[in-house]
């Protein structure tokens, strides 16, 4: 290995972290500008221009916030839980490529991977981190020693369970098509006309794959993790200042992660004309923010008997059928 | 292999720094005042009544088992997908066959009322 490979890892994975939390905390902004217009209000407006610099005086703010540690708390879990629930948000983006071969402006000796890990079974790996975003959720909800908090982390944990199973397979029409499981392959294979997207090849898919990705990332209209009118805020109502914080960048990383990995699996990754394939991917991620919050401004929240039913009885069957139809499309 | 996995595990260590150092700033730099009533979990401003360690509905359990069945079943079918094309029909209805079985335990389970909420 040479030291090469070291130093070009490192100044990647930098750059995501930062690239990241930055979105996530404009993610914030954004998602309270435009729900804010389309409640018909203006949303925050005082700090910077267009009330641009909230998301840096949010973040002090809750740096500055008292960190309260509830008396009937089990100690080591309910330290653990925020970090548990943020390392796998960031880690789902160690394999998604975010842009063709690039250099850095120059900075970097060789062209070098839009990717951290071009790693070979990077749907799996995807599959994989994303079922342990669950445990955060139910060490925090189990540890803090509150009511609402233990309702909140046992429904959301058979939530995301129940969605999971959709998830996994919505994604294995795609794998049908591409015949591979690495993710940069799935991108090339998509690249060239806007009608190899596989979103042509897999609508049903695509479908299911987006609603499973709204209930994993426990977004309305399947925010029943924190309702707020029944639970307070669920699962992390005991938690304060930064610990906090650490929940709410896992959940906007989550969102960030799911649409990229839509973005890569059905919308043809970072390929695009004119602009630099970075700005692509960035722009396809944006749009699905976009659609998200568009539907938290759009609906009312499930009842959970709904929720779990449409998980199991719609879902489920409707994702087999997608299988076997694809299979059966791309042999015969 | 070790190309692959490396980046992985470094920001898997860069991640939980990263969380370790932005919890520790707010433990080291927010105020602190004696907690005393606000020490009690949050129960609307009323003093909280009870356990929270109380049994809850065996459906949640339910729904976690039957969660790990199915999707074992799912992870079956990866491979399957990526050399679908080279088994052709014979992969496709070995495929079918196991689709088969999976609903008719599907079935089972849905007869039995182990997904039913009311």
């Amino acid at each position: 290995m040479s030291l090469e490979f070291f130093i070009v890892t490192f100044v990647k994975i930098a750059l995501l972290i930062f690239v990241l939390l930055t979105a996530c905390a404009y993610s914030t902004y954004m998602e309270r500008k435009i729900l804010a217009y389309l409640q018909n209000r203006v949303g925050p407006s005082y700090a910077g221009p267009f009330g641009l610099l909230q998301p840096l005086a949010d973040g002090l703010k809750l740096i500055f916030k008292e960190d309260i540690v509830p008396d009937r708390v089990e100690r080591i879990t309910f330290a653990l839980a925020p970090v548990v629930s943020f390392i796998p948000a960031m880690l789902i983006f160690a394999v998604i490529p975010f842009s063709s071969e690039f250099d850095l402006f120059g900075l970097l000796p060789s062209p070098t991977e839009g990717v951290i890990s071009d790693l070979s079974v990077g749907v799996l790996f995807i599959f994989a981190v994303t079922s342990l975003g669950v445990y955060g959720l139910v060490l925090a909800g189990w540890s803090s020693g509150s009511k609402y908090s233990l309702l909140g982390g046992i429904r959301s944990s058979a939530q995301m369970i129940s969605y999971e199973v959709g998830y996994a397979l919505s994604i294995v029409g795609v794998v049908l098509v591409a015949n591979t499981l690495s993710l940069t392959e799935i991108v090339s294979l998509q690249s060239g006309s806007l009608f190899n997207w596989y979103i042509f090849k897999q609508p049903l898919g695509f479908m299911i794959y987006i609603v499973c990705a709204i209930a994993e990332t426990n977004r309305a209209p399947f925010d029943l993790a924190e309702a707020e009118s029944e639970l307070v805020a669920g699962y992390h109502t005991e938690y304060s200042s930064m610990r906090f914080s650490m929940f709410f960048i896992s959940e906007y990383a989550n969102m960030l992660a799911v649409s990229a990995v839509a973005v890569t699996l059905f919308f043809g990754g970072w390929a695009g004309p004119f602009l630099p394939p970075i700005f692509w991917f960035l722009i396809k991620i944006l749009a699905f923010m976009f659609v998200y919050i568009w539907l938290r401004a759009t609906f009312p929240r499930f009842r959970y008997d709904q929720l779990m039913d449409f998980g199991w009885k719609v879902l489920f069957p409707l994702a087999l059928f997608n299988i076997m139809l694809t299979a059966a499309l791309e042999i015969l | 292999m070790f190309e692959q996995l490396f980046p992985i595990l470094l920001l898997f260590v860069v991640a939980a720094v990263l969380a370790g150092v932005l919890i520790s700033l707010s433990i080291f730099i927010g105020r602190r005042t004696k907690l005393g009533k606000k020490g009690q979990p949050y129960e609307c401003g009323i003093d909280p009544e009870g356990t929270t360690r109380e049994p809850f509905p065996v459906k949640f359990y339910m729904v976690a088992i039957l969660f790990i069945l199915f999707d074992i079943e799912v992870i079956f079918l990866y491979p399957w997908a990526v050399i679908s094309k080279e088994l052709g029909m014979f992969g496709f209805i070995e495929m079918l066959v196991f689709v088969l079985i999976l609903l008719v335990g599907y079935f089972y389970i849905l007869g039995r009322g182990a997904l039913k909420w009311d």
